[in-house]
């Protein structure tokens, strides 16, 4: 089965990233499909590459980053919840004239139009948050 | 994009349940954008305005003062948007004591019975 699943939590916080975390992983585990994942609202902070939490927790932005990695999954940060985040790559980063890079280089940026398709084209979409 | 997405031959049913109130949190914004995107790209859009949803609803709304956009003016352009499946639960209205002369569009008034079968209808359900 082809599974899409969104993420709106913000790690930390609630559970809820780290849930969605775990049942992208047993989806892939029971060899379904991911066909995409969409991080929204404040669930864009999942893919921020300059978090550093302690040292004995659990680190949920390098775990997305290695299960997004190991299976080439496609991952999409929504482009307006993240700007205002301050989740950005570097083109955005350049035009803004920001100082730094903050978005994971194993996500893209882009529109709510990825959602739409998500929902489309899955057999089922999963929310989190 | 464009190609991925073939929305008039690949068209679903979203049913979005907007269950927050306007403001307090960004729920009831980011249900209204999903909303929007999907009726954007062609997609069968049901809008439903349940528990304090309804309070989105409601007129002279003012969210100035509090530094925010007035949701109730984005959500009398839906129909601008393609967007005319807008429900309202009954029993919410009832529970929160609304008519619909409080609020800023004309809404059908659905059952929870009717709201099911919706639900059962429908490929994708987003609930926030």
């Amino acid at each position: 089965m082809k599974f899409s699943i969104i993420i709106y939590a913000a790690p930390y916080s609630s559970q809820a990233a780290t849930s969605a975390y775990h049942f992208a992983k047993s989806v892939l585990a029971q060899d379904h499909e991911i066909y995409r994942l969409f991080f929204f609202s404040d669930g864009v902070y999942n893919a921020n590459r300059l978090a550093v939490p302690a040292q004995d927790e659990f680190n949920v932005q390098k775990a997305w980053e290695k299960l997004i990695d190991e299976h080439q999954l496609d991952s999409i940060v929504c482009v307006s919840s993240a700007l205002r985040r301050g989740i950005v790559d570097a083109s955005e980063s350049n035009r803004y004239e920001l100082e730094a890079v903050s978005l994971s280089d194993k996500s893209t940026l882009s529109g709510l139009g990825q959602l739409v398709d998500a929902g489309v084209n899955s057999d089922r979409i999963i929310n989190f948050g | 994009m464009g190609d991925k997405l073939r929305a008039k031959t690949n068209k679903k049913h979203f049913t979005f349940l907007t269950r927050r109130a306007p403001y307090g949190s960004g729920n009831a914004q980011l249900c209204l954008d999903m909303v929007l995107a999907c009726s954007i790209y062609d997609q069968d859009v049901s809008y439903v305005f349940l528990e304090d949803g309804v309070f989105q609803l409601l007129n002279d709304q003012q969210a100035d003062s509090i530094s925010n956009k007035t949701l109730g003016k984005a959500l009398e352009t839906l129909e601008l948007y393609g967007v005319e499946k807008v429900y309202v639960s009954a029993k919410s209205m009832t529970q929160r004591g609304l008519t619909p002369d409080d609020l800023i569009l004309p809404v059908e008034q659905i059952s929870t019975e009717v709201l099911s079968q919706l639900i059962n209808q429908s490929n994708c359900v987003f609930n926030l």
